[in-house]
């Protein structure tokens, strides 16, 4: 196999990580506190403004999907009593972390310290922890954000947040790191996420040009890497995404294509929206499938579970507790199904789509329940007929490449067809 | 039932029987034709207040799906293979227009699948009322309760606009007086059952519970003290069986063939999570006070362990089977589980390693609400209780 060409920003990314997980392998002779918490709903400026070390089990859990461990670490996990019938990133986790919790840039990851469980948008999340303070017997405290069943954030819910973060986060991290509240921290914090937030939205919106500079699924789950986990609200996460956002809009003002792991696409055929958390235990061979279609992905709901600032969300540093709930509330998997609905319809018209594609997921029901409904809405709302293809998050077992192919060069097909009938 | 005469025990258990079998929802229907301009308010488990829909004049309507007595034509174009059967049934019930009766679902937030239905009623039917009901998963009493308070009076808003009544305090409190003594009355059906089982099979108790879901409150009250009296009446023999506690099936409910096949098969069904809201409460609702304030904290002060709500114990989980099986002095635990439901597969680890780690016996199985065969459940449960009188007594 050939090497994967990478931007700068993906080099810098790399750098990024591996001292993170550096770090974390010598938290405790460095005395860092870690805190494992979730993407949706992550409090990363909060954990930070304290001088704790954040790790996302999500990350870890796709991480081991993409280097071919998650196979082995899911059956490790099955064979520990995990039903066959639920989310692959928890047994993934349970399976690593019992095959010695070696993380994904090959050292072992500390204890935590505190699981900061971060109920936005998932069930599972809230078994995840139990299931892991099971394992490392460690404090665990519960931030509940209520869903947005009626596609607002309503007053009393923003309330109830508030209170929770004073009187029940803020004091348990207070106790997992020995360190105060230092409210001005955070704010700093804030306003550095705030920062790379504008660029961010910045290389997200490129998709909008033809040709699309980026892509917005495939490539993109690179690009929110960095703000969906550790780094939001770092000088880091803002030098890379003001190296990210030069690049894009240089390619941008180039005309060129999204850069993929076989270089650059050149000639963007088809512009896709899709929906749904990719698979990662095939990526690059997913996303083969795309790029040698020229089928680029413009614009994606997955790249949103950890913020939806393309709709204009920026944290606020005037209003630091505040503006973590209004965060926490707006991310991907909290809205209902017909504020996702109005998302998708508008991604198809923003970025001028000519399809979309919804990828549904064994594991995830936060995702996959309702998804069927999503694609007949948004083809009646859009008049643009969707695809559903199905595999799941890390587990190996749902990945059939040859069924998806098909479907996905039927797909291009049909709107060849439909092109075809357009202009006759 | 003849006039003046106390009925059978045969005749009450047929009489719910036909209720839990009616799939157009026809004690709905009558109830609602008897009532001119009244309303009716449907709810998915597992916890729903019902008081409130009773004090806005609402019938209480449970919605569990239809077992195996439903074809699924419609339900599986909404839903992958790899979610739970209920809310396809669910989804069929309603597009085949049975549940057309309904003003309002409410949908507690049991699941992220109960959870997405809510969004996709709302697109599916903009007529009725559809409202997710988000309960507090904080162990801060304080913060929980004002939540939930403002969750709850949001509700008596809302529902007492669909019906057209708003409540006084002095009807939110006559109907929860109505629901403490309804849930007293299920946790005397289980009581009965529990010291016994013989005289209560769980077969029946079962109907009866799922006829309670869908009448009027006080008709099952009446229903359900008319059962004790008969089963007074007509006292059984008592059998030689293992006593279980059947965990997980508090959602998706299991076809009432499995839990014949249970007891059948030389098992007593001594507690279940059957049907689980109907006694979510463990404790009455306070009369005194502010009415909405009182069904808050009766909520949040609750002793209800369940898979759908946060357990803030770091203990909690690997004590709660011991502590269950020890309540009602029983042999074993069977993991019923329904396939591809999160909270209880999630759950199940945790439970079965305190349960074994307490040297309980165990055994687990998946079904499906619409499950048919019941051959294997038989010969699972028939040697499950056979090994717990063969080596439970060495």
């Amino acid at each position: 196999m050939a090497e994967a060409l990478k931007d700068r920003s993906m080099v810098l990314q790399k750098e990024m990580i591996a001292n993170h997980f550096a770090r974390l392998a010598n938290a405790r002779e460095n005395g860092e506190p870690v805190v494992y918490t979730f993407v949706p709903g992550n409090l990363t400026e909060l954990i930070r403004s304290f001088g704790a070390l954040p790790v996302l089990p999500e990350i870890n859990a796709l991480q081991s999907g993409m280097r071919k461990l998650s196979g082995d670490y899911i059956t490790e996990a099955e064979r520990a009593g995990h039903s066959e019938d639920v989310c692959t990133y928890v047994k993934c986790d349970i399976g690593m972390m019992r095959s010695g919790n070696i993380g994904p840039a090959g050292t072992k990851l500390p204890k935590p310290d505190l699981l900061l469980l971060s109920y936005t948008g998932c069930y599972t999340f809230m078994k995840w922890f139990e299931l892991l303070r099971e394992e490392y017997d460690c404090p665990t405290v519960m931030f509940h954000v209520p869903y947005q069943g009626d596609g607002v954030l309503e007053p009393e819910h923003r309330k109830y947040m508030l209170r929770q973060l004073k009187e029940q986060v803020i004091p348990a991290l207070e106790k997992a790191t020995g360190r105060k509240y230092d409210e001005d921290k955070l704010r700093h914090h804030l306003a550095l996420s705030a920062k790379a937030e504008d660029d961010l939205v910045a290389v997200l919106q490129a998709g909008k040009n033809r040709p699309s500079p980026i892509d917005g699924y495939f490539g993109t789950v690179y690009y929110v890497g960095p703000i969906f986990s550790a780094f939001r609200g770092t000088e880091e996460g803002v030098e890379y995404y003001r190296a990210l956002r030069e690049e894009v809009e240089g390619r941008a003002a180039l005309g060129l294509g999204p850069i993929t792991p076989d270089g650059p696409l050149e000639g963007e055929r088809y512009r896709l929206v899709v929906e749904g958390p990719p698979n990662w235990t095939h990526f690059r061979d997913f996303w083969k499938m795309f790029s040698d279609e020229k089928a680029v992905v413009v614009a994606s709901t997955y790249t949103k579970v950890g913020g939806t600032y393309d709709f204009g969300f920026r944290h606020n540093p005037d209003d630091p507790l505040g503006t973590l709930a209004d965060y926490c509330s707006g991310c991907y998997t909290n809205l209902n199904l017909p504020t996702r609905i109005e998302m998708i319809s508008r991604y198809i018209e923003e970025y001028q789509a000519d399809g979309f594609l919804i990828n549904s997921v064994k594991s995830c029901n936060s995702f996959s329940a309702g998804q069927l409904m999503i694609l007949r809405e948004v083809e009646k709302r859009t008049g643009i007929p969707g695809a559903f293809i199905e595999s799941d998050l890390v587990d190996p077992r749902y990945f059939s490449a040859a069924n998806i192919k098909n479907r996905l060069e039927s797909y291009f097909q049909m709107i060849d067809a439909r092109r075809l009938g357009k202009t006759a | 039932m003849g006039s003046g005469e106390a009925p059978t025990r045969a005749a009450l258990v047929e009489k719910a029987r036909d209720i839990y079998d009616d799939l157009d929802f026809g004690a709905v229907r009558r109830w609602l034709a008897d009532h001119p301009g009244a309303k009716a308010a449907g709810y998915l488990p597992v916890y729903a207040p019902r008081e409130i829909m009773h004090a806005c004049g609402l019938l209480p309507v449970g919605i569990h799906g239809g077992g195996d007595r439903l074809e699924i034509i419609r339900g599986d174009a909404f839903y992958q293979s790899y979610i739970c059967h209920l809310p396809r049934s669910v989804i069929e019930l309603a597009q085949s227009g049975r549940l057309d009766m309904l003003s309002a679902v409410l949908f507690p937030s049991t699941c992220d699948v109960i959870r997405n239905l809510s969004g996709m009623w709302k697109l599916l039917y903009p007529e009725a009322y559809v409202r997710y009901i988000d309960v507090p998963q904080i162990p801060d009493k304080g913060a929980a309760a004002d939540f939930w308070e403002s969750e709850l009076r949001r509700l008596v808003h809302d529902l007492g606009e669909v019906s057209g009544h708003h409540p006084t305090d002095a009807e939110l409190r006559a109907s929860m007086a109505l629901y403490n003594e309804t849930r007293a009355m299920v946790r005397a059906l289980y009581a009965a059952r529990c010291e016994r089982p013989w005289d209560v099979p769980t077969e029946e108790l079962y109907v009866l519970l799922r006829a309670g879901e869908v009448i009027p409150a006080d008709e099952f009250i009446a229903m359900a003290r008319a059962y004790l009296a008969a089963v007074e009446a007509e006292p059984r023999r008592p059998r030689d069986n293992s006593r279980v506690v059947v965990v997980g099936a508090f959602c998706e409910q299991p076809p009432l063939g499995l839990i014949m096949s249970i007891e059948r098969a030389g098992c007593y069904i001594v507690d279940d999570d059957f049907l689980l809201g109907n006694r979510f409460l463990t404790r009455d609702v306070s009369l005194d006070g502010d009415p909405v304030r009182a069904l808050a904290e009766a909520f949040v002060f609750n002793e209800q362990r369940t898979s759908v709500i946060f357990e803030s114990d770091p203990l909690g989980k690997k004590r709660l089977m011991k502590d269950r099986v020890a309540a009602v002095n029983a042999d074993g635990i069977i993991f019923a589980t329904p396939s591809f439901c999160d909270p209880a597969l999630l759950d199940q680890p945790m439970l079965r390693a305190g349960a074994e780690k307490a040297c309980i016996p165990c055994i687990a199985f998946k079904y499906a609400e619409n499950t048919g065969q019941f051959q294997q459940f038989r010969e699972q449960a028939g040697t499950f209780a056979d090994s717990i009188k063969l080596w439970g007594a060495a």
